[in-house]
């Protein structure tokens, strides 16, 4: 037995388009034009889900995305998505539904158990039990209580679904294509200005597409025919607007059609918005409201006239306003026997009389008192004077309209209630927005068309722009009826009275929250977890509050309502995200020597956003061994490595030696032309912000570069001080980090290997001495020859631009070849460094002071610098603070761990300890292990045993406390 | 200790449905003074009502709310908590706290749904695992529970997560605290509420606190929108606005106002069993038990008190989500909201007294004052109490930034819009 | 959210870093004791409401500019 048919009558499906699809692994069929919804229901299904927490039988309330009950898992195989709700899914070729939240199937669920315990599951149950026996017991019961819990199932595949993102600008940005909208759009056309018009449906209408009304069907069509013509108008069907952001940013989602992309978002800045999003119809609140069979008044007339899906017979109609005899009268129409319990005592008229003729029944003063039939509504029982059993296929209910004001409230405008309409409608508009038609609680068509067109016209005046425009044509109907609604919002009898259908909150849920003080709108919610479902109580919220209001004594006014956030139907993450995802996830930074490094073995290694040449093939395959190869040829012969990375900025203007002496703690207003000094700038707060070389090109041309990590921060700094407080100075600033690359040629045959590389430059000592620069032409090419050492060997970093450093490369390579260069990776670069002492990332983390590396004395005494009056502050200064010390490891075949914390070897091996490992690394030279660290009074200690803890594997690792220059102290390899 | 809810209880209301469930908490008219007035009834303020009541013996408290309680942060974050700290004073704070929400649903006699599911946080380059190591380390020396793990018994507990060669940052390994974990936000406030209400504590819901009254450089009471309540002590407990409620007594603060955003997801059956957090990018999920993924990141960086997001963050929170967590591309977003956070320069609180002789502060809460509330609540109580602090909380003093003792707990420099 | 850069006209709120309050005076280099560095450093206004702060539009021209943004709406209410 089936409740619904197909009708014969003329609607929005193509039956000459039949679709079919799957649904609990049957193939059924519908047509182009259905849902997923109207075609179940064509289908005769009507039980199609269980509830969240009593897996209650639930079938389709809405025929809109406020739909609470029917959520279906799509898809197949690893592409599955939960919770798609069935009404707003276009019906299209090889849909593939699945039930949720039932077990083993949806008519015989083991789990709806949970009906029979329900007088225990209570709104706050969870809070008052399952506490003890001991302290952490939530641990026990939280598991089987989190399986009970979510609805689909998500699978773990990678989407490969693509996404993408759209950015536009218009002038006038329609939402919603009802009649108030469509006429918006329209005025706005013929005005020419840019007309946005979204549509979250595949059909344009909106409310005009369940009218069943010829003429307005004639109206709608020769609307949508005139926005075709105009040029500087876009229509966009399947388009949700999801939210309105800060500066008229709107979020639309859109299912494009014959694309590759699955969804598109786009960002519309829109000079002007008209906010058409109509209304949605409310239940109505009584026993067993949630029976299969029980619907909204105008989701029945949307199956019937949109989609051609009746009730096989007999309908019953309960309501408290006008707006359900439209589906009365339609239904009498297509043959279904009606009977209306009208809540109200007295009728007008009009409606009374065309009832009459319809051969409708009406019972004033009536309600329902239940409804009998579980998986399928079998017939209701009237409640008041009236009291009867009616059989029927569908209850059609009607409890008044509720604008769809959420775009409205985006902006923390909070709504304001409307007694007339007995409704909360927006409360306000912020400047540049518009409301028409139902979203103003306006609920005739006449009167919607004209507020579309006085919206538009209002958008103009914001525009600063008018014209004499032709009036939209009117469709020809008598006028519209007036809305008359009588709600009743006491809270009926019962203990199966849902108000929140997809979270199982009755009636009895809101007498307890009201019981237990649970009294404000938002505590109502999260006790009672109202509205929070995938819904979020588009239908359940207002009945809600009304109940709450009511049993508080307080009226409408005065009871709120809970936020309107976005987004305003569930949006899929992968929208949002686009393709900056997965590989693409924060674009990689690439050194201009990066396809060389592919081409010759290196592995990479992120540093930041950049990828580095961790090691090389030639000097093995593992991060743990190969770099000490790499090492060793430094430290023997000659390597080349890429400096790329490094931030490089260009400092000129006649004022520059002056900036760097302020920003440097370090002089450099007497630095000459051609020599380079190692630099350290503060913050303001006299904390360490960064170090770095930089070079006097000419007497007003530095040449500054910085650690990798900073580069980008040093950069603002530097135009920050510049542009908003040294105004007097004559700088400019430039980063060149991007446009030029450097190497580092490193090892005690560095010299030679330029030599080989420069013939005709003097690279002797005496022409570059340590810190020199030097500027050179290489077949026109400019590039910089600085004497800089990293690594503590004879040592020169040489720049070029990015274009051509690969050449200037290969270029050295062959030309050293003779004395067996190779290039080495970032690990040996920073264990080079760390023999040799020189802080680098790992051990600059905000938190130094520059007394704490252990270069207090490189600041001037007279000279002023960033930072200086608070880098005197107490704490600052003190002597226990952690400063640089090296570290040998003093166990054979036991290694340092960086993150070790650091013990006297006299402590008890608790609490902070002394300091910790900051970088550690196995030294060539000592043939040990060795580390740089933070320790309690630095070098003071030198020379003392500790124990460096890493109880994280348990070890405890004797070590000694040695100065931080574990390599050539005296620097003759640098200065060689 | 609280009392009235139990599995007897429960059967015997659910039969008996004309004997009603008392009220969680009393709704009082304010009195015309009271021995110490706590503006602010979210988390922390709450919480210091019923430590007060219970360890310092004070029966005549108010908390004066201006909206319904628990309607700023404490029903906004991500519901995590955590005592993965290791700079200074933070250790022995947190991991106290940690210890108090171990108890807390007993103690209150209020299922808070203390949930120790785990929290890793994910290491994507070598040195990063060093960096937790010196975090992990800094806990066990400490007595707080952590792990190291590395990547393949990282694959074994999230198999879920982008272990392919694209990657974008590549797992390495981590840190694992085992006692972290989410606790049900709002029944802190409610649980609280109720059971200072029955140590006597008057909770004044929509009682807005317009000035603060001073005699001198003494504090004698408020001045609130249902009338001028006097008491010679008068706490702050309102973070996110501190700077507006700290102005009324004369005072500017190292605070900043920011928004931080929060998401929830549709509800899906468990997949996620531990909180995740990733060391690429600030960013950290767990699933409800209502089966939603509840995840954010960071702040949006300007100061506001919008309480709404904008959509930049967003969306890289998003990119963040599906980077790291593959499945959550096809999940739904159903709600982003957002929280107005006190930011501090070094990311840490404030609880201590102020120049005001009996007006005292606790704010500057940044991204941690969900786990922080049973010891915020705690030591505030005793530091109002004593008027002095407790050795848990020396540390969070007002004139830290003077003294050069900043706990930059992440290393990231004294800004408050990029802590 | 939408800034107006004196050189690039209005764009997007992701091109631009955020460089906090700018109503506080930034004691001349070489001037200032403790106090006055740490109250130009750490301590803020933190209205509610109009608000003069520093931006760089650092994905276009680089310039830093003073805008004053009303924090209680996210309004930009012109150049400061």
């Amino acid at each position: 037995m089936t409740a619904f048919r197909r009708t014969t009558k003329a609607a929005h499906i193509d039956r000459t388009k039949p679709i079919t699809f799957t649904f609990d692994g049957k193939t059924l069929s519908g047509f182009a034009g259905d849902t997923l919804a109207s075609a179940l229901l064509a289908n005769g299904k009507t039980l199609l889900g269980r509830s969240f927490k009593y897996h209650r039988p639930r079938g389709l309330i809405a025929a809109g995305l406020e739909e609470p009950n029917a959520l279906f898992t799509t898809g197949t195989d690893g592409r599955t998505e939960p919770n798609t709700t069935a009404t707003a899914t276009e019906l299209v070729s090889g849909i593939t539904a699945k039930s949720q939240n039932a077990w083993p199937s949806l008519a015989f669920d083991v789990m709806a158990v949970n009906q029979f315990l329900s007088p225990i599951f209570s709104a706050g149950f969870y809070y008052k039990t399952f506490m003890g026996p001991l302290k952490k017991s939530w641990m026990m019961y939280e598991p089987i209580i989190r399986k009970a819990a979510g609805l689909g199932v998500a699978v773990p595949d990678v989407d490969t679904a693509r996404y993408e993102h759209r950015y536009t600008f218009c002038d006038v940005l329609v939402i919603g294509s009802g009649p108030a909208g469509l006429a918006a759009a329209v005025t706005a056309a013929r005005s020419n200005l840019r007309v946005t018009l979204a549509e979250q449906d595949f059909e344009l209408g909106g409310s005009l597409l369940s009218s069943g009304n010829e003429v307005l069907e004639q109206w709608r069509k020769t609307q949508i025919a005139e926005l075709e013509t105009h040029k500087e108008a876009r229509v966009l069907k399947r388009t949700t607007a999801q939210g309105i952001y800060d500066g008229n940013l709107v979020v639309l989602n859109c299912i494009p059609q014959n694309h590759p992309a699955k969804m598109i978002l786009e960002q519309c800045r829109a000079k002007t918005i008209i906010i058409a999003t109509g209304a949605i119809e409310r239940p109505l609140v009584f026993e067993n409201n949630d029976r299969p069979g029980v619907m909204l008044a105008s989701a029945v007339c949307t199956y019937l006239n949109r989609h051609s899906v009746a009730p096989k017979k007999r309908a019953v109609i309960v309501t408290n306003n006008d707006s359900a005899y439209t589906t009365a009268f339609e239904l009498a129409e297509a043959d279904v026997a009606v009977t209306v319990a009208e809540q109200r005592a007295t009728l007008s008229g009009d409606l009374l009389a065309k009832a009459a003729q319809l051969g409708i029944a009406i019972f004033p003063s009536s309600g329902i008192a239940n409804v009998i039939g579980e998986k399928q509504i079998r017939a209701v029982r009237l409640s008041g004077r009236h009291a009867a059993t009616i059989e029927c296929d569908v209850l059609a209910m009607s409890g008044g309209w509720s604008p769809v004001l959420h775009l409205t409230s985006h902006g923390g405008i909070k709504p304001k209630y409307d007694e007339k309409i007995a409704a909360f409608v927006p409360g306000g508009f912020a400047p540049s927005h518009y409301g028409a038609g139902g979203v103003n609680g306006t609920f005739g068509v006449l009167a919607a068309i004209r507020e579309g067109e006085t919206a538009a016209h209002a958008a103009f005046e914001n525009l600063v722009f008018r014209k004499n425009l032709e009036a939209i044509e009117l469709p020809a109907l008598r006028g519209d009826r007036a809305y008359a609604i009588q709600p009743d919002w006491t809270v009926p009898e019962g203990k199966h009275a849902f108000v929140d259908f997809q979270n199982d909150v009755t009636t009895k849920d809101i007498k307890q929250a009201h019981q237990e003080g649970y009294l404000s709108v938002e505590h109502l919610k999260r006790y009672t977890t109202l509205g929070m479902g995938t819904d979020q109580g588009k239908t359940s919220n207002i009945n809600a509050i009304a109940m709450m209001a009511d049993l508080r004594g307080l009226p409408m006014s005065a009871a709120g309502t809970t936020t309107f956030r976005p987004p305003y139907a569930p949006l899929t993450i992968g929208a949002i995200a686009g393709r900056n995802v997965g590989a693409h996830f924060k674009p990689k930074r690439l050194s201009p020597l990066h396809d060389w490094h592919i081409a010759h073995g290196a592995t990479f290694i992120e540093a930041g956003l950049w990828m580095r040449a961790w090691y090389y093939d030639w000097a093995g395959n593992s991060p743990e061994t190969a770099y000490i190869k790499e090492m060793e040829l430094v430290r023997g012969n000659v390597g080349i490595s890429d400096v790329s990375s490094l931030g490089k900025i260009d400092v000129q203007g006649p004022d520059a030696a002056e900036f760097l002496n302020r920003v440097y703690v370090n002089g450099f207003a007497k630095l000459p032309v051609g020599r380079a000094r190692y630099g350290v700038m503060l913050n303001d707060d006299g904390i360490v912000l960064d170090d770095g070389t930089t070079s006097r090109i000419s007497h007003t041309q530095f040449y500054m570069t910085t650690t990798t990590a900073q580069a980008g921060e040093v950069m603002s700094w530097l135009e920050y001080l510049l542009q908003m407080h040294w105004t007097d100075l004559n700088v400019h600033v430039t980063s060149l980090t991007d446009e030029w690359g450097g190497m580092a040629v490193s090892g005690p045959n560095a010299r030679r290997a330029l030599q080989l590389a420069f013939p005709d430059v003097d690279v002797t000592t005496e022409a570059l001495p340590y810190m020199g620069v030097m500027e050179i032409e290489l077949e026109g090419v400019p590039v910089r020859i600085l004497r800089l050492s990293f690594s503590g060997e004879l040592a020169y970093e040489v720049h070029c631009s990015a274009n051509y450093t690969t050449a200037l490369w290969e270029h050295i390579l062959v030309s050293a070849d003779s004395l067996g260069i190779k290039p080495y990776g970032l690990e040996a670069l920073a264990s080079l460094r760390i023999e040799k002492g020189h802080v680098a990332g790992a051990d600059l983390d905000h938190r130094n002071t520059l007394d704490d590396l252990g270069l207090g004395k490189m600041a001037g005494k007279e000279k002023d610098y960033v930072g200086k009056a608070l880098r005197f502050r107490e704490d600052c200064q003190a002597p226990v603070r952690w400063s640089l010390v090296g570290i040998e490891c003093m166990e054979d075949g036991k290694k340092l761990r960086g993150g070790a914390i650091l013990f006297a070897a006299s402590d008890e091996i608790k609490g902070h300890g002394r300091g910790y490992i900051t970088s550690v690394t196995w030294s060539t030279e000592l043939n040990k292990f060795i580390a740089l660290a933070l320790y309690n009074g630095g070098l003071k200690h030198e020379g003392e045993d500790i124990i460096c803890a890493f109880p994280l594997k348990n070890e405890n690792v004797k070590a000694r406390i040695v100065s931080p220059h574990f390599i050539d102290k005296a620097g003759e390899r640098l200065h060689a | 200790m609280a009392k009235g809810y139990n599995i007897f209880n429960l059967v015997r209301h659910a039969f008996r449905p004309n004997e009603p469930w008392p009220e969680a908490w009393a709704k009082p008219e304010p009195k015309s003074s009271y021995d110490v007035i706590i503006i602010g009834g979210g988390g922390h303020g709450l919480a210091t009502a019923y430590y007060l009541a219970k360890n310092h013996g004070l029966k005549n408290i108010a908390v004066l709310e201006k909206s319904y309680i628990g309607s700023g942060n404490v029903g906004r974050n991500t519901t995590l908590i955590r005592s993965n700290y290791m700079i200074g004073g933070n250790t022995a704070f947190f991991e106290f706290s940690m210890k108090l929400w171990e108890g807390l649903s007993h103690e209150l006699n209020f299922n808070t749904m203390v949930s120790h599911r785990g929290q890793m946080v994910l290491a994507v380059s070598p040195g990063q695992v060093d960096a937790f190591a010196r975090r992990g380390n800094t806990m066990r020396l400490n007595g707080i529970d952590a792990e190291l793990l590395d990547r393949n018994e990282v694959m074994k507990e999230l198999p879920y997560l982008d272990y392919s060669k694209e990657a974008r940052f590549p797992i390495y390994g981590a840190i694992h605290q085992p006692r972290a974990g989410t606790v049900r936000h709002d029944a802190v406030a409610w649980g609280y509420a109720r059971a200072a209400s029955q140590l006597g504590v008057d909770i004044i819901e929509n009682c807005e606190v317009t000035n603060i009254m001073r005699d001198g450089d003494k504090v004698v009471g408020v001045e609130t929108s249902r009338g001028k309540i006097l008491s010679n002590k008068v706490a702050i407990a309102v973070a996110g606005h501190t700077s507006h409620v700290a102005a009324m007594a004369g005072m500017r603060l190292p605070i900043e106002s920011h928004i931080l955003q929060a998401f929830v997801t549709e509800p899906i059956k468990p997949l996620v069993h531990h909180v995740v957090s990733w060391g690429a990018e600030l960013f950290y999920l767990s699933q409800s038990d209502k089966g939603g993924m509840v995840f954010g990141g960071h702040i949006d960086g300007f100061n506001t008190y919008t309480q709404r997001g904008n959509f930049p963050r967003i969306q890289s929170v998003m990119e963040c989500a599906t980077t790291l967590l593959p499945f959550m591309s096809r999940m739904r977003l159903l709600r982003h909201w957002g929280g107005i956070q006190d930011m501090t320069p070094d990311g840490s609180p404030f609880i201590c007294k102020t120049p005001t002789q009996g007006l005292y502060l606790n704010g500057g809460w940044c991204y941690q004052g969900f786990k922080a509330t049973p010891a915020s609540g705690f030591t505030y109580a005793h530091t109002i109490a004593h008027d002095q602090e407790h050795d848990l909380n020396k540390c969070f003093s007002l004139d830290r930034f003077e003294k050069g003792k900043e706990l930059d707990e992440f290393g990231i420099g004294n800004w408050t819009y990029k802590q | 959210m939408r800034l107006q850069c004196p050189h690039c006209g209005e764009r997007d709120v992701a091109e631009f870093r955020y460089g906090g309050d700018a109503t506080k005076t930034r004691p001349q280099h070489g001037t200032g004791d403790l106090q006055a560095w740490h109250d130009y450093h750490f301590v803020f206004d933190n209205p509610k409401g109009p608000h003069i702060e520093y931006w760089q539009h650092t994905l276009g021209c680089r310039q830093w500019l003073k805008l004053n943004r009303n924090t209680a709406t996210n309004v930009i209410e012109g150049r400061a």
